[in-house]
């Protein structure tokens, strides 16, 4: 028994030492981005592989984007699908209708920073009603928001209408799901570690007082509100272009709970928990494919024991070093060194 | 000048009155304590000047502006920043992140900036953490900056909460009851740091309080309310002699009968 402990501590103080290594982090991410270039490129892993390996990178997007509403601000949105919705459709319909045949591969880029853009002017929307209402009563909205969504593409006969929207080539690609994951990252960490992040969390640990310390709650919903649609676009525009075929059925309430589920599962307020929810959740899901129904039975009963003995999920409200700024990391410590210096 | 300036202000809920015909004047430096039993309206009276409640009539002006009407962050960001009567602080956040979250109205980068953490994002960033922390060790509360300020102990939370209202840079205070639930030493050392704060920051002082032994030190002048009235004003000895006073604390009959 106490062999074994000693070996816990051991992996504990390696893992400490690794989260310090600041270097590692980009290092990985360039190392993982050049792997995945080539995999694309060389097709060296099963393209049923390839395919898990993307909607994980996708799911990280939703998870994260979710994660500020929900984790970080500490309200309850359930509509999130509404918001991949629409930046699927508006990604479609440029890289189908609008964009020149031969040039679609070039400006697919363009497409999913459209389909982002739609969806944060929509989330944009979104945060009027949350100025008044809060809790449940925001959940309700956000409820009605993405029914409003997906019944509303279902009446646009240019989109396909409830038969759905097809045509798309398959631009999807891993070095690109990659890339748009990482920028999701590098910006919501970028903002969680600001003034307005600061402001964010203390909207869900005390509104009031929140606002009573000078902070523009308006404001800080505005800016979570539209970063977290923009990128649940994105991952909407990617979507559409790896499965080549949307119908609005695919971003109903179901949808949004999946992403509910990546969330809680990683934990709520923190980057490395959304990446790890994200992660776990989409390749347990197709690890448990061969069970066939019972699938269906295990996953949530899984769910159930987390949340029994880890009710925070697995990283609640913890984050990994390596997202945390430094100057974050040794505030105290570099004040009292120039302190001891004068 | 008067730096608060409240006229007739008045607050109903729904058809109960609040607060009634509310007036006050705060010279600048000036430390004014407002008295009363429970349910007198003191909180209510609180919240209408931070703008929490917009006040049914009347007007309040701050430093020349009028408040009424105006989001609390603005209040705030014009100089008046406040504490709770039942803590309130941001507990699953560092000690040192509640009183940064209280620079907000001070940081002048937009989110663009921060995305790609400019060079202004960065100096301000500095600056903040730079302030923060000399605020916290002005209250000696530096050595707790990395805890969750759900973690601290309950005298640390109170002062960490008026910490938190000096990173504001205010120029008035509310303190909402600072000496709840604390026994008389630690009142002593609270009235200290009453005294300390609003000389190093210069601060003119509104504050409400039950201990008598800390309203009738430090305050220079008491203001009593009743249901909502104000039903007495002047220097800490003459209200301790006000029959309206003694009968508002008393009641009537056990009054006649301390006199008798």
């Amino acid at each position: 028994m106490e062999n074994r402990e000693g070996v816990f501590n051991k992996i504990r103080q390696f893992w400490g030492r690794l989260m310090h290594v600041r270097w590692l982090l980009p290092a990985l991410l360039g190392l993982v981005f050049l792997a995945s270039l080539v995999i694309h490129h060389f097709d060296l892993l099963d393209l049923y592989v390839q395919l898990v390996l993307m909607y994980v990178g996708i799911n990280i997007i939703l998870a994260l984007s979710l994660n500020l509403i929900n984790g970080y601000m500490g309200e309850f949105s359930v509509g999130h699908a509404g918001f991949m919705a629409v930046g699927a459709y508006i990604a479609s319909w440029l890289t189908v209708k609008v964009f020149p045949v031969h040039l679609t591969a070039c400006l697919f880029p363009l497409a999913v920073l459209a389909g982002g853009i739609g969806a944060a002017l929509v989330g944009l929307i979104v945060a009027f009603p949350s100025f008044k209402t809060r809790g449940d009563y925001l959940a309700i909205v956000t409820l009605a928001f993405g029914m409003i969504v997906k019944s509303a593409i279902e009446n646009i006969d240019v989109l396909g209408g409830p038969r759905g929207f097809l045509g798309m080539e398959k631009l999807s690609t891993l070095p690109w799901v990659f890339f748009w994951a990482a920028l999701s990252v590098w910006a919501i960490r970028n903002i969680v570690y600001s003034n307005f992040g600061r402001g964010v969390l203390s909207i869900r640990e005390d509104e009031i007082a929140s606002d009573l310390m000078s902070v523009n709650t308006k404001e800080v919903k505005i800016i979570v509100f539209v970063v977290s649609s923009f990128f649940a676009g994105i991952a909407g525009a990617l979507f559409a272009h790896l499965l080549q075929f949307i119908s609005p059925r695919a971003f109903d309430i179901i949808k949004s709970t999946d992403i509910l589920i990546m969330v809680y599962l990683g934990g709520i307020g923190s980057i490395a928990g959304s990446i790890l929810g994200a992660t776990i959740y989409t390749v347990l899901l197709e690890v448990l494919r061969p069970m066939g129904v019972w699938r269906m039975v295990l996953m949530p009963l899984m769910l159930v024991m987390l949340m029994i003995f880890r009710p925070r999920g697995i990283m609640g409200l913890k984050e990994f070093s390596w997202f945390i700024p430094v100057r974050d990391i040794f505030a105290s410590i570099r004040w009292r060194e120039k302190r001891g210096g004068r | 000048m008067a730096i608060l300036n409240a006229r007739g202000v008045t607050h109903y809920f729904g058809g109960l009155g609040a607060v009634s015909n509310f007036n006050i004047d705060l010279e600048p430096r000036e430390l004014v304590g407002i008295i009363g039993p429970n349910g007198a309206g003191k909180t209510t009276v609180f919240n209408l000047i931070t703008g929490v409640y917009r006040a049914t009539q009347g007007s309040i002006i701050f430093e020349g502006s009028r408040i009424v009407g105006k989001p609390p962050n603005q209040i705030t960001a014009l100089g008046i920043a406040r504490t709770f009567q039942n803590i309130r602080l941001f507990k699953e956040m560092t000690v040192l992140d509640n009183v940064r979250t209280a620079c907000y109205a001070k940081v002048k980068y937009n989110p663009i900036e921060a995305l790609f953490h400019t060079g202004r994002f960065c100096r301000e960033e500095e600056e903040i953490i730079s302030r923060s922390m000399d605020l916290l060790a002005h209250l000696n509360l530096d050595i707790h900056a990395n805890e969750l300020s759900k973690n601290l102990p309950y005298g640390l939370q109170r002062r960490l909460e008026i910490a938190r209202a000096l990173a504001t840079e205010p120029k008035l205070l509310l303190l909402d009851e600072p000496a709840a639930g604390m026994n008389s030493q630690e009142v002593d050392r609270l009235m200290e740091l009453i005294y300390r704060i609003k000389n190093d920051f210069n601060l003119t002082i509104l504050l409400i309080e039950h201990q008598m032994h800390l309203v009738m030190n430090i305050c220079e002048r008491l203001i009593v309310l009743d249901f909502g009235e104000t039903i007495a004003q002047g220097k800490p000895h003459e209200i301790q002699n006000n029959p309206l006073v003694l009968e508002a604390y008393l009641g009537k009959e056990m009054h006649k009968e301390m006199q008798g």
